[in-house]
């Protein structure tokens, strides 16, 4: 028995455009909208809606014996939501046959994972829940941007209830092993299911090549390669992006139609049968523990993160953005987060990649810039943008917990004082008697902590003062809280 | 080999790659006599360096000086400015050099002629036709890159005679053998492209100076001519110091439009923002390249641009204009249209302000410049003489 599991990563990323010194604190548009809706549009008429409606016709003809699974970023279902609501439409057409699974990954196709895992889980969240919202879905196996997985990984989903995770079945962590089993993390409770990188990328990047001793593969030869695993493995994956149909591989050199007979030539062995990946996962047992400890992913030779993080305008560029995190989450102000998000998504930092030599080409092709340092002269002239709309919402923040409550707001003290604003409270405190205060603040309550909260809406300093039975103390507290506060 | 300039004393690049691909070529077996114009070679500079006893360096008496236009000529040679006056005009003189040129070879022996530039070409053909062997031309510039659309018909219409009348020809990049296969009407097949390349044997020690201290420096090396763009220059210049004004702004050479690029640094009000340093001899190049945070070429129309490469061994990061041969051969610097002098300063602005992509781009540039070598354009030459003669 060997059974077949095949996934499509599904992305689009949202291009930043050039952006000039000149913009920064004049112009807050950071996305190339033009280039993004005519990429997508490119994608969408060569790729997404041909291959849908081949899926769907495969999945319609073979009485549910053919299985494909999904990954798709956030931020492709919002493109194709603003652009193309159709083309989402036939991928609701596709998940309502029942035999199409849909994975789960970050929302933004982010490196969150390595820099906050806050972050990360937060970006998880908002795709589980874009992916409930639009196809009434509820992912079950998880997928890292890139494949990307350590033991860290592992441990981290295995606590957020997942059944398993796709990774590379790369040859340095495998050794003497076979991709085509499920294995288990050696540091946490949580299968693992790899990449058959050698048969996965005999489609995404092989197929086409007139120098390759197999070109031309047919679904037949394909088929029979799989065949022969039978008895050795239990289940090839493979994993792909999916513009490998019609935009990698092109239509005329016969990708379509190699697509459409496989189902066929594989089913034509009575021991194979397609799986999606929470089958595969609760088919078959692990064979053996895998220890990950340093990062893999399914990228370039090197199966490492060198094309994200590799040279230092990477890594200054991407270490600088998530500085912004705990400001940009704490500000709370949704224009600002989502941006600072979109500044995640991980193509802008493979835009950066230097390593052109090896396997450059793929990377040139797909850079919407002139060069790397042109990518990272616009991102960083975008995140600088960024840090001055931060500092102008703090001030805005500072002038609104200073500023004064009028009627029912307004804080009536027991001696007959009135409080308006943080500063009479910090006068206050320091003037009244110790009688007034006990009267406020006592073992069932503490009115100042209530009012700081609820009005005055700072809950940093109302946690401060919550537990706080000594006047002057309270009074300092609030004291150098204002001054924390005016200095930015 | 018949060439206009010869190292300690270039004006522009040509003497340094003349210089170059005939040390190359004598190491590789090839016997070479350089014959130049005496005019390029000034005494004051010292001796003139011994490639090798097999490299002949004859001189002819001529006011030819490289780069010079038919107006520059009559001014500074008919005003006295210059010596050695034979002919009339610039075209007078270079019938001059041919002549002189022919008699200074008669009793050599040689298999192959290489001519450098339009001012030889007449002399490369005429050896040609006195002594049946193949010509090759080899184009470093182009009346089209030089004059824009003031183009000189007479300069032009010799160039075309050089191109027609050659065996083979050589140009610095694609980007002008696109020119001479568009403008000249020359058939592809005939031209070769050997690009430039640079050499890291001599490397200068650190130049520490006051005004590094207190200013980041970006400088413009070479004539101050249309051709090479030094108004664009300026007009970036401006943008960048409406944003930073802690920025100084050199522009190093000499040349037609010196006196209106000083009126007009004036007239923007960023006079004292730039500063001229003239005419720079061999050593004084490598100090001031020492001296600049960033390099640019804002050409106009550059064949080749060999003073990035020479900015990129000296560890400055380079902004360069996209009508240039150079970015046929380098990855890392930054690229602009010449035109686009808002994304000039953008550029000029990111270097000072990203260190890091400062780093980057002086790291890569000089890794990329350490991988290239003279060797293989000689090489290529050799190639060709080889296809013209047979083996050498």
């Amino acid at each position: 028995m060997v059974s077949l599991c095949v996934y499509f990563q599904v992305h689009q990323p949202i291009r930043l455009r050039r952006y000039q010194i000149f913009d920064i604190g004049n112009n807050h548009n950071y996305f190339d909208t033009g280039k993004n809706e005519e990429v997508l549009n490119k994608i969408i008429k060569k790729c997404y809606m041909p291959t849908n409606s081949l899926l769907l016709d495969l999945i319609n003809s073979m009485d549910g014996k053919f299985k494909v699974s999904f990954s798709l970023t956030g931020v492709v279902l919002e493109q194709l939501e603003q652009h193309a609501p159709k083309v989402l439409e036939s991928f609701k057409s596709l998940v309502d046959t029942g035999c199409v699974e849909l994975l789960s990954e970050t929302y933004h196709h982010s490196l969150a994972f390595i820099y906050s895992k806050k972050e990360f889980e937060e970006q998880i969240k908002l795709h589980n829940k874009k992916i409930k919202n639009q196809f009434g879905f509820s992912p079950q196996v998880f997928r890292n941007t890139e494949l990307i997985y350590n033991n860290e990984l592992s441990n981290f989903i295995s606590k957020l209830g997942y059944k398993g995770i796709l990774t590379e079945g790369a040859d340095h962590v495998l050794g003497w092993r076979s991709p085509n089993f499920i294995y288990k993390s050696k540091t946490a409770n949580i299968k693992l299911m790899l990449k058959n990188y050698r048969l996965s990328d005999d489609i995404a990047f092989r197929f086409g090549e007139k120098g390759w001793k197999e070109y031309p593969l047919t679904a037949d030869k394909f088929a029979q390669w799989i065949n022969a695993i039978n008895g050795n493995g239990h289940v090839v994956n493979l994993f792909m992006d999916y513009e490998t149909f019609g935009e990698h591989q092109w239509a005329d050199k016969g990708i379509f139609e190699f697509l459409k007979s496989l189902p066929h030539e594989i089913l034509k062995h009575p021991d194979n049968n397609f799986v999606t990946p929470s089958e595969a996962l609760s088919l078959y047992n692990a064979v053996a523990e895998l220890d990950i400890p340093k990062l893999i992913s399914w990228a370039d030779i090197e199966r490492d993160l060198s094309a994200w993080l590799g040279n230092s305008m990477q890594q200054e560029s991407i270490k600088q953005l998530y500085l912004l995190e705990s400001k940009v989450v704490g500000l709370g102000i949704p224009e600002l987060i989502n941006d600072w998000r979109k500044l995640q998504i991980s193509d802008h930092f493979y835009y950066m990649c230097t390593k052109w030599f090896a396997d450059g080409d793929v990377h040139k092709y797909f850079n919407p810039f002139e060069s790397p340092y042109d990518a990272f002269i616009s991102f960083m002239n975008i995140l600088n943008d960024l840090k001055i709309r931060i500092k102008e919402a703090e001030k805005m923040e500072i002038n609104e917990k200073l500023k004064d409550v009028t009627g029912d707001k307004v804080f009536w003290v027991h001696d007959g004082g009135a409080l308006k604003n943080l500063n009479e409270l910090a006068e206050a405190l320091r003037k009244m008697k110790n009688e007034t205060f006990k009267y406020h603040v006592t073992s069932e309550k503490n009115d100042f902590y209530n009012w700081v909260r609820d009005v005055i809406n700072d809950h940093e300093l109302a946690g401060q003062i919550k537990a706080i039975k000594n006047r002057l103390k309270a009074a300092s507290i609030v004291a150098n809280r204002i001054k924390e506060i005016t200095k930015g | 080999m018949f060439g206009w300039e010869f190292p300690p004393n270039s004006i522009g690049g040509l003497g340094r790659v003349c210089f170059n691909l005939v040390k190359n070529l004598s190491q590789k077996n090839i016997d070479i006599i350089f014959v130049m114009p005496s005019g390029s070679v000034d005494s004051k500079f010292g001796k003139i360096i011994s490639l090798d006893s097999s490299v002949k360096i004859k001189k002819v008496s001529s006011a030819l000086v490289s780069y010079m236009t038919s107006a520059q000529y009559n001014r500074e040679v008919l005003s006295g400015k210059k010596p050695y006056i034979y002919g009339r005009d610039l075209f007078e003189e270079v019938e001059n050099y041919t002549k002189r040129a022919l008699e200074a070879i008669a009793d050599e022996h040689f298999d192959i002629i290489h001519a450098h530039d339009w001012m030889t070409f007449k002399a490369g053909i005429a050896a040609k036709k006195m002594s049946g062997k193949p010509l090759v031309v080899h184009v470093h510039s182009t009346e089209f890159d030089r004059s824009g659309d003031n183009m000189n018909p007479h300069v032009f219409s010799i160039e075309k005679e050089g191109l027609e009348f050659a065996d083979s020809v050589i140009t610095v990049s694609n980007y002008t053998k696109d020119k001479i296969v568009k403008y000249y009407g020359i058939n592809s097949e005939k031209i070769n492209v050997v690009h430039n390349a640079t050499s890291f044997e001599d490397t200068c020690p650190v130049e520490n100076s006051q005004i590094k201290k207190n200013h980041k420096i970006v400088l413009f090396l070479g004539r101050v001519t249309f051709q090479k763009g030094p108004d664009h220059f300026l007009k970036a210049a401006k943008k960048v110091l409406e944003h930073n004004n802690d920025v100084k702004f050199v522009i190093a050479g000499s040349g037609d439009m010196e006196s209106y690029i000083i009126e007009k640094a004036a007239e923007l009000g960023i006079a004292d923002s730039v500063l001229f340093s003239g005419f720079l001899k061999e050593e004084e190049i490598n100090r001031i390249y020492q001296l600049a945070d960033v390099y640019v070429l804002p050409s106009v129309s550059e064949p080749f641009g060999i003073t990035v490469l020479e900015a990129m061994k000296n560890g400055v990061p380079t902004i360069v204009s996209k009508n240039s041969g150079v970015t046929e051969v380098i990855r890392h610097c930054l690229k602009v249209d010449f035109w686009d002098t808002h994304e000039m300063s953008n550029k000029i602005l990111a270097l000072l302000k990203y260190d890091v992509l400062h780093n980057s781009i002086k790291q890569n540039g000089l890794d990329e410049v350490s991988k290239m070598s003279w060797h293989k354009p000689a090489e290529r030459c050799i190639e060709i003489y080889k296809g013209l003669v047979g083996g050498v």
